[in-house]
């Protein structure tokens, strides 16, 4: 639908080198984010993990040109991170589901679509597609308010997913919702990663959420915001149900959260 | 809209209805008595009297009522229009806006209707302009300061969405910024529509032609004709409601499915 | 129905940003060296019987004028308006314009005070109970909005009637308590509504912590209520200022009364044609009067200024 397609999939999908974040404030400069190297394979699904403060929105807000990084290079499928915005080469979702209340559905899951003048009918056509991915076909018609946490939180999927990126870009969209919305958005998810082929970078404070749904979980922690630790799950390319009862499943879980803790204690040393 | 729940009381639904008509009527009998039995002014017919002025002069008082409200739409229709655009520019260039702020915030708490005389003369005393100027001014207000405040009310997570949309500026606006500040431009023009109204009315007592509804409701009083000066009240107050049930209306249409 | 606090904050939040004062003033004077300008640049350039649209030739008073006439009767300049404030009020030994301006102001300003005090308290005492007894909410609120609707020179006369029938009788009524009893009708509903409103402010969860604690009503008023209503109160206090001021001039105008602004205003402006510059006293006089009367209301929300922490600015 986009040129996303037409990337090579050798490309990387995310490629940061040396990137960092300094925010002025009034009592001074506060830096956000420093020294980041990472790399997302075309496909792959990494999560970014930390306590609060460790820069990983941050890091998923330089990737999607919503912020500009203030040292080092990002390029997303071999393009600045701005150009590839405005390539539409990446869906995003936030923590919120940011609907626009007096749109519809199907309105909002069409607005990027609308943004760049994709033709009604191809619109309408795509917006059925969507919504029947992720499941609200008898809902296109509703209005936000009418809509569950859970179901909103899909219609921004869709809609993330409205210009076929190759690239999604998460920033904790489960955060919100009850655990059990939650496993089933994750295997939603799972599923809907798999059949798109995008990449994608995750953003979650969730330890068991980080490692069901990833490849790699990078880990990071605060002041200033670094990543600290890479875990590959290693976890293979099925991930259902039964993987949260699985001994490997739990192993990764605590190799991450021993990823984590050592930051954790390093932080209380630090007061 | 949610059945109001008091703690400790649970109230049938129709009581809000009829309530303010109990009480309406309340007024209106303490009101005749006070005519009837009291010892009431000349100037204070009971209701009664009034409402039989009312339906008797229904012709004179109509031909008023339309120059008042004429006065009164265009000073809401201009004071809207010029609300929106300035608050637009107010929004999108900051020095317009610290230019325009403390003008507004003044103009906000100034007697409008003491420049009524000074307006008729500079566009002459046979002009309605000074009515309707006053009508602008004191429309302009509520909108304006609605408006802006509701183009700066767009979410973060909003800007967010639409700049990842690589939106651009002319479609954010059209997409976002506007219909974000639409219930907020509505809220503005219902309070605008009934202070265009008393302003077009009050402004007639400061001079101008001799016509409309607050000039008649002034010579009928003096001539001691106290009913019918009271029955073009009510025409004023008609004028009122009209006004604020059509713009009351409107914001309830546009508001169904906004934020809060 | 958050919409009369939306209505009417955003000017008391841009006034808490103290840091910007000296900036937000310097662009604020800007803005009324800009009024002038233009004022003196349309006098200069435009024509001197105004712009007409739909006039039949020939025929004086036809067609709407668009644009004022721009001799020096109709819009004198503003230096000749300046200069008129320091020479006599009506010519030989009389004090200066400015003066008797200020005088009558002071009348006015006096007027509102009391018209304001009493507004507010009526106001809060509607509010208090409408939000008390949900069916005193039902049914008094659309009759105070419909309130508002009624212009106050309908009943100017009758409050004025009733005032003289009083005096009449023994106790003293002076007119100008009929005054402020007129201008506390205007200043009053801004109070009311801004009180339902904030009393109803608080969240939810801090009305179930006092339930929780078994506080009466009383308790729940004075420790939760009254100071989360605070970021209601304050436009609506001056609000109601602004209205008390309209409120006083219009009243005196109606009623008739001597020796206030409003009364003034019209008698300079009947002599406007050998006395142009004449009439823009008093007027300047009323735009210092209301902005006294809001400005020295801002003022208590310093005092407050502790419970207008959680206020989102514009």
């Amino acid at each position: 639908m986009t040129t996303a397609t037409t990337t090579p999939a050798s490309t990387l999908a995310v490629q940061a080198t040396g990137v960092g974040k300094v925010f002025p404030t009034k009592a001074g400069d506060v830096t956000a984010l420093t020294g980041v190297e990472l790399e997302v394979r075309a496909g792959e699904f990494v999560s970014l993990i930390g306590p609060s403060g460790c820069g990983k929105s941050t890091l998923l807000r330089l990737i999607a040109d919503l912020d500009e990084a203030t040292t080092g290079e990002l390029t997303i499928f071999g393009k600045p991170a701005r150009r590839a915005r405005i390539d539409q080469d990446y869906g995003i979702a936030f923590q919120q589901a940011g609907l626009l209340p007096w749109r519809t559905v199907a309105a909002n899951i069409g607005l990027p679509l609308e943004l760049h003048k994709v033709p009604k009918a191809q619109r309408e056509a795509r917006v059925a597609e969507l919504a029947e991915l992720v499941g609200l076909t008898e809902f296109i018609d509703r209005y936000p308010d009418q809509l569950s946490g859970g179901m909103q939180q899909r219609v921004a999927i869709a809609r993330a997913l409205a210009a076929s990126p190759k690239l999604l870009l998460m920033d904790e969209p489960f955060g919100a919702l009850d655990e059990m919305t939650r496993e089933y958005l994750q295997g939603e998810l799972t599923r809907i990663a798999a059949e798109t082929g995008a990449a994608v970078v995750f953003v979650t404070h969730s330890i068991p959420e980080a490692v069901f749904l990833s490849d790699r979980v990078v880990v990071m922690s605060p002041r200033p915001g670094r990543i600290t630790d890479v875990v590959e799950t290693g976890l293979g390319s099925v991930r259902d149900e039964s993987l949260r009862e699985n001994p490997a499943y739990f192993e990764k879980v605590t190799a991450v959260r021993e990823a984590l803790h050592g930051a954790k204690v390093e932080r209380a040393n630090e007061r | 809209m949610s059945t109001a729940v008091v703690p400790g009381s649970r109230m049938p639904s129709w009581l809000r209805v009829v309530a303010p008509i109990v009480v309406g009527l309340l007024i209106l009998a303490a009101w005749t008595l006070y005519v009837e039995f009291g010892d009431a002014p000349r100037m204070l017919p009971s209701p009664i009297a009034i409402g039989q002025e009312f339906v008797l002069r229904w012709g004179i008082i109509w031909d008023d009522m339309v120059v008042t409200a004429s006065n009164a739409l265009i000073g809401l229709t201009v004071g809207a229009i010029l609300a929106v655009v300035l608050a637009g520019l107010a929004a999108s260039a900051k020095p317009i806006d610290g230019m325009l702020a403390p003008l507004v915030a003044a103009l906000a708490v100034i007697p409008i209707v003491a420049i009524t005389p000074i307006l008729n003369t500079m566009f002459g005393a046979s002009s309605q302009f000074g009515r309707q100027a006053v009508a602008t001014i004191a429309a302009f207000i509520p909108v304006f300061i609605n408006v802006l405040r509701g183009l700066r009310q767009t979410r973060p997570v909003h800007r967010d969405v639409l700049r990842a949309s690589a939106a651009s500026g002319a479609q954010t606006f059209r997409m976002l910024t506007l219909p974000t500040a639409v219930p907020y431009l509505m809220t503005g023009l219902r309070v605008a529509s009934s202070l265009a109204v008393i302003a077009a009315l009050v402004a007639e007592y400061f001079g101008g032609p001799a016509d409309g509804i607050g000039t008649s409701i002034a010579t009928y009083a003096k001539s001691g004709r106290a009913a019918l000066a009271w029955a073009y009240v009510g025409g004023g107050i008609l004028i009122g409601l009209v006004f604020f049930l059509v713009t009351a209306f409107l914001e309830r249409l546009v508001t169904r499915h906004a934020p809060g | 129905m958050s919409d009369f606090a939306r209505a009417a904050s955003p000017v008391a939040a841009r006034r808490r940003t103290t840091g910007r004062g000296w900036t937000a003033a310097a662009w604020g004077a800007l803005g009324i060296l800009a009024v002038a300008v233009i004022w003196e640049l349309y006098k200069f350039l435009g024509p001197a019987d105004g712009v007409t649209i739909g006039a039949t030739p020939g025929e004086t008073g036809s067609g709407v004028m668009i644009l004022p006439r721009t001799h020096d009767r109709a819009m004198p300049h503003i230096w000749t308006m300046v200069a008129r404030l320091f020479e006599p009020t009506s010519g030989g030994a009389t004090p200066p314009l400015v003066v008797t301006v200020a005088q009558a102001a002071v009348v006015t300003l006096g007027m509102a005070a009391v018209g304001w005090l009493i507004g507010v308290a009526v106001g809060m005492l509607l509010g208090l109970v409408m939000q008390r007894w949900k069916l005193l909410e039902w049914g008094l609120l659309p009759w105070i909005v419909v309130s508002q609707i009624v212009p106050l020179i309908a009943f100017a006369p009758v409050v004025n009637a009733i005032g003289n029938q009083i005096d009449r009788s023994g106790t003293p009524w002076p007119q100008w308590l009929s005054v402020a009893v007129i201008a506390s009708y205007l200043a009053f509903f801004p109070v009311a509504i801004g009180v339902l409103r904030g009393l109803e402010a608080p969240d939810r969860i801090h009305v179930d912590l006092m339930r929780s604690y078994a506080a009466g009503y009383w308790a729940t008023l004075f420790r939760l209520r009254l100071p989360a209503s605070v970021p209601h109160l304050l436009p609506a206090l001056r609000l109601a200022a602004a209205n008390a001021v309209l409120g006083a001039v219009v009243a005196e105008v109606s009623i008739g009364m001597r020796g206030g602004i409003g009364r003034m205003l019209i008698q300079l402006a009947g002599q406007a044609s050998s006395d142009p510059a004449a009439p823009w006293g008093p007027m300047f006089g009323s735009i210092v009067l209301g902005l006294i009367a809001a400005g020295s209301v801002a003022l208590i929300g310093f005092g407050l200024k502790n419970y207008r922490r959680g206020e989102a600015t514009a």
